[in-house]
């Protein structure tokens, strides 16, 4: 599985949508993404990675782009 | 049949666990077989000293950890060695606590600052990685300790008081919001407990709060240890948003 499919996966996961509706302009706010799901979704997210994210970057997930770019910092890279 | 106070398996952080009942709380999860995880901060000679009397008293992992549970900085440190180390977090008592008792007109700037910074940002910043790191087994438990001033307040408090009573607030919030994430999060409320703290008190405001206390005797950090052993342990696992009072009916 590469990492975007991974990451698809995670956003399915923890905000409980279809892989289908993961898209590229996913955004915090869209149905099925509030405040609640977005905890779900850190939590999804920091599992599928093994990583730990910072408070700032928990803050600041809010599109599956920004996703991306945040687990760029922790050396996970996503073919263009 | 394994008791239902077990805590085997589980990884516990207590925070200002060098002393009192912090130090109580840390040995009672550590004998009912808790990976434990110590802090303290003014102390590290002492915090060493605890972790090793943990290993070898108890026969089970013990690990210190020293930060200021108010910086948001150290805290993020903390939580990211406690990710790498043991991934994961199933149980935090937010322990650390600073009293310092002054009239109204006599409350400096720095003593309400430092007080808020280590009994409420200190909480509240402990939850937001603990909670994370909870939230991926879908599992965890928190215990914040309040006190009987943050119920019912008193003369010379209002800092403290306040803080403690930010504590409720702040667990009963938490509470609703982590449920669905399966975080149980309660409140311990001491009285009059013998610890360094309260061994400061002036021997006539020592015996005026004796003689406020319905069991007419002081509570021992023991006392508290065993109520946030039961919030720890999976006999409380149904048990959410409560603050419960450890005070042997003390009227304040």
């Amino acid at each position: 599985m590469t990492n975007l499919e991974k990451l698809r996966q995670a956003f399915s996961e923890g905000l409980g949508m279809e892989i289908s509706g993961v898209t590229d302009d996913l955004q915090y706010g869209n149905p099925g993404w509030d405040s609640v799901g977005h905890m779900a979704l850190v939590a999804a997210i920091e599992r599928a990675f093994d990583i730990m994210m910072e408070t700032d970057d928990v803050i600041g997930l809010s599109s599956f782009a920004r996703a991306k770019e945040i687990l760029s910092k922790h050396g996970i890279a996503f073919q263009s | 049949m394994e008791s239902p106070f077990s805590l085997k398996g589980k990884v516990a952080l207590i925070t200002g666990s060098t002393r009192g009942i912090g130090w109580a709380c840390a040995r009672l999860l550590a004998q009912h077989g808790a990976t434990v995880l110590l802090n303290g901060q003014a102390n590290l000679a002492l915090l060493e000293v605890r972790v090793a009397e943990i290993k070898s008293t108890f026969h089970t992992e013990a690990d210190g950890f020293a930060f200021d549970v108010g910086s948001p900085d150290a805290v993020r440190e903390c939580y990211a060695a406690i990710f790498k180390k043991y991934k994961r977090l199933d149980v935090l008592v937010n322990n650390a606590g600073v009293l310092d008792e002054s009239l109204l007109a006599m409350i400096s700037p720095q003593s309400l600052q430092h007080t808020f910074h280590v009994n409420v940002q200190g909480v509240v910043l402990n939850m937001q990685y603990a909670s994370r790191l909870m939230a991926r087994n879908g599992s965890g438990t928190i215990i914040n300790l309040s006190s009987i001033l943050g119920r019912m307040g008193n003369a010379g408090t209002v800092v403290y008081a306040g803080s403690k009573a930010a504590v409720i607030g702040i667990t009963l919030s938490a509470a609703k919001e982590l449920a669905p994430a399966g975080i149980r999060v309660n409140a311990v409320a001491p009285g009059f407990i013998d610890t360094d703290m309260t061994r400061r008190l002036a021997p006539e405001k020592h015996r005026e709060k004796l003689a406020s206390i319905g069991m007419k005797r002081i509570g021992t950090p023991e006392d508290v240890a065993r109520v946030i052993l039961f919030f720890a342990s999976d006999l409380s696992s149904y048990v959410t948003g409560q603050v419960l009072g450890v005070d042997g009916g003390m009227l304040v």
